[in-house]
């Protein structure tokens, strides 16, 4: 029964993908490559072109110029039917007239494939999804989780060469998505086909994808595994979008940002003198009551907010610069509101100023990890 | 007056006014609609049954009447297939294709409503009467469009364009192109895709449409009656045989060709009111 799941695992590659819309460029110059099997994400905040990529790869959308190749094949001009790819749309897009089998049969009905082939496919594929009792279900008899499971077993009915999935939890709550994250990264396991998920959650990113390309404004900013993405940001846009990140500014001096009396290291490719900015994680601010190492930031507690198990706590520095911490109830000790601390930045990526964006300011959600 | 109280009262009296205004208006409707529609109705059938059964098998046994009957459902049928299937075009067109001067044909779709038929009539005239834009050509190869079947098939059409449209669009913006669009990834041809997931999303708007397209086909007379030269037993449809009928002062004859013709129109009222509802239920979903 297992083997009888398994996709073939097929790699993808696109290469310099352009995207024009009139006078919008809405895709620059993309190229990566998706390995056989894998799962990659692209992560990028709306309007980055992330979905026009995807929608380009399945044949729904044309490139203004480039390349995609699926198995070393070109597809480029392919049409939607031949590239056989299996699509998950974010709104589900059930067909509303057809029950749940009926839709999941779908894309075996309209290649002619035998009744009773379809029959036991469909059967096969409700299993997988946990639905058999549903198939004389119409759509809108269906909870939004349960609606996308359909979707899904109907995009892989038809044995895809890949599965593309666009943004294909951004219209569940968050309970319904965290629960089919985990079930997709089950059934990827269990079918090995290659997936590219569009998402602009990092968090379903970072813990479902074997590679991450981040996106925006149209051109890819980094592409890599997950950890490297989230350590080692490539960009500033990749430090402020990834994960939380306080940002600092002050300027390079002996391979450390110096921001009045003190300093975080992480400057070291920077030259010197050269204004820069210091992206730190709220994980990496380490707080104490007492100056342990001399080397420490004095900074005045503004505001603490409990997050259930761990609290970010506010700070502000004596230049003026402000700065969050995320720490452990456990570890809070005697820090409170309005009193001074001690601050340690354990960790930095430093970027020149010069190459920060405006638009790539921290994000405010809260990213518990 | 104690302020806890003063908003009270006039709300009281607010609803009593509320409630009395109502039942004015549902008062007047009923009103209205019953000396507007059904008086007529009744009139027409008390006219008809004048002269007994009798009177009414002889008329519809006559060879004018159903010479009559049999045109205007040639010229019904002929409309709603072609206002159908080319209706349904257009509206794929106007929803789902980006071109400049969409926005002027989906405006003009709607003319054929605003224009009168007898200007319709005229226009036809023009094109295809003496000295016509067409005329020339179609006489050389020995084609008759005026005062013929043809252009009474033509104004027909021309009048009925914008129901199956007016009805399909809105229902194609509603749609969106997702089911579609699912439809292609998961290998469906263009003609797959519209049979199997498009036609059936629109069904009920569309059998609307054909509907309401056949309740005007059948009581069309203003544009028909300027092309036609009303020729008996070969260009008059129901309609004209109704207003000769009077002209004639045979107005039991023209009263029972009339409730039959009210009676068809009922028939699809019916009809229409279902498939409104189905595609409401429809569009809750």
């Amino acid at each position: 029964m297992t083997d009888n799941l398994q996709i073939p695992g097929t790699p993808i590659r696109v290469e310099d993908l352009w995207k024009r819309f009139g006078d919008f460029e809405a895709v620059k110059d993309v190229s990566f490559t998706v390995e056989a099997g894998s799962i990659t994400a692209l992560l990028g905040p709306s309007g980055s072109g992330k979905s026009t990529v995807l929608r380009m790869i399945a044949g729904l959308e044309e490139p203004t110029s480039g390349r995609i190749w699926m198995e070393g094949e070109e597809h480029t001009f392919k049409t939607v039917q031949e590239r056989r790819v299996g699509f998950v749309f974010q709104h589900y897009a059930l067909f509303r007239h057809m029950n749940v089998a009926q839709n999941v049969a779908f894309g075996l009905s309209v290649r002619k494939l035998p009744r009773a082939e379809q029959r036991s496919r469909v059967q096969e594929l409700l299993e997988l999804v946990q639905l058999t009792g549903f198939r004389d279900r119409y759509p809108d008899q269906l909870s939004g989780g349960q609606r996308q499971r359909v979707a899904l077993a109907r995009a892989l009915a038809p044995r895809p060469k890949v599965l593309l999935l666009d943004e294909p939890f951004g219209a569940l709550d968050a309970r319904v998505r965290q629960e089919l994250r985990r079930w997709l990264d089950d059934l990827h396991r269990e079918l090995g086909v290659t997936s590219l998920l569009v998402t602009h959650d990092q968090d379903e990113a970072l813990e479902l994808a074997n590679q991450v390309v981040v996106m925006h404004e149209g051109r890819v900013e980094q592409a890599g595994p997950p950890d490297e993405i989230y350590n080692a940001p490539a960009t500033p846009f990749v430090a402020g979008f990834v994960g939380t990140a306080n940002v600092l500014h002050g300027h390079v001096r002996d391979g450390h940002v110096q921001f009045g009396e003190h300093r975080v290291s992480g400057a070291s490719h920077l030259a010197e003198g050269v204004e820069a900015r210091a992206f730190v994680r709220p994980h990496d601010v380490r707080l104490s009551t007492v100056d342990r190492n001399g080397g420490s930031v004095r900074a005045t507690v503004e505001r603490i907010v409990t997050l259930g198990w761990l609290s970010r706590v506010h700070l502000r520095l004596p230049d003026e610069q402000v700065l969050t911490a995320e720490l452990p109830n456990d570890e809070l000790g005697g820090v409170e509101l309005g009193s001074t601390v001690w601050v340690d930045l354990r960790r930095a990526t430093a970027f020149e100023t010069s190459e920060v964006p405006p638009t790539s300011e921290p994000e405010e959600t809260p990213s518990v990890r | 007056m104690s302020s806890t109280i003063a908003p009270r009262t006039p709300r009281l009296a607010g609803s009593a006014r509320r409630r009395l205004v109502h039942g004015g208006f549902t008062a007047i409707a009923l009103v209205y609609v019953g000396a507007l529609v059904i008086a007529p109705l009744v009139g027409i059938a008390f006219a008809a049954f004048k002269g007994g059964w009798s009177v009414i098998v002889d008329t519809l046994r006559q060879p004018d009447v159903l010479h009559a009957y049999y045109l205007t459902g040639v010229i019904t049928l002929i409309t709603v297939i072609v206002t159908t299937v080319f209706g349904v075009i257009v509206a794929l067109v106007i929803t789902r294709d980006r071109f400049p001067g969409r926005a002027l044909m989906s405006a003009l779709v709607d003319l054929p409503i605003a224009v009168s038929p007898v200007i319709v009539g005229l226009m036809a005239v023009l094109l295809f009467g003496t000295g016509g834009w067409f005329e020339p050509w179609f006489s050389a190869h020995g084609i008759r469009i005026l005062f013929a079947v043809p252009s009474m098939v033509l104004v027909t059409i021309f009048i009925c364009i914008p129901f199956v449209i007016r009805e399909v669009v809105p229902v194609l913006h509603e749609l969106g192109v997702s089911e579609e669009e699912a439809a292609r990834t998961l290998g469906a041809s263009s003609l797959q895709t519209f049979f199997r997931v498009t036609l059936k999303n629109i069904r009920w708007a569309l059998a609307y449409g054909i509907a309401l397209s056949t309740a005007r086909a059948i009581g069309e007379i203003g544009a028909v009656l300027i092309v036609s030269g009303s020729i008996t037993g070969q260009t008059e449809t129901s309609t004209l045989y109704i207003l000769r009928a009077f002209d004639q002062f045979q107005d039991t004859q023209g009263y029972i060709v009339a409730i039959t013709l009210a009676l068809a129109s009922i028939v699809l009222l019916v009809a229409i009111e279902a498939f409104k509802r189905r595609q409401e239920k429809v569009r809750e979903t």
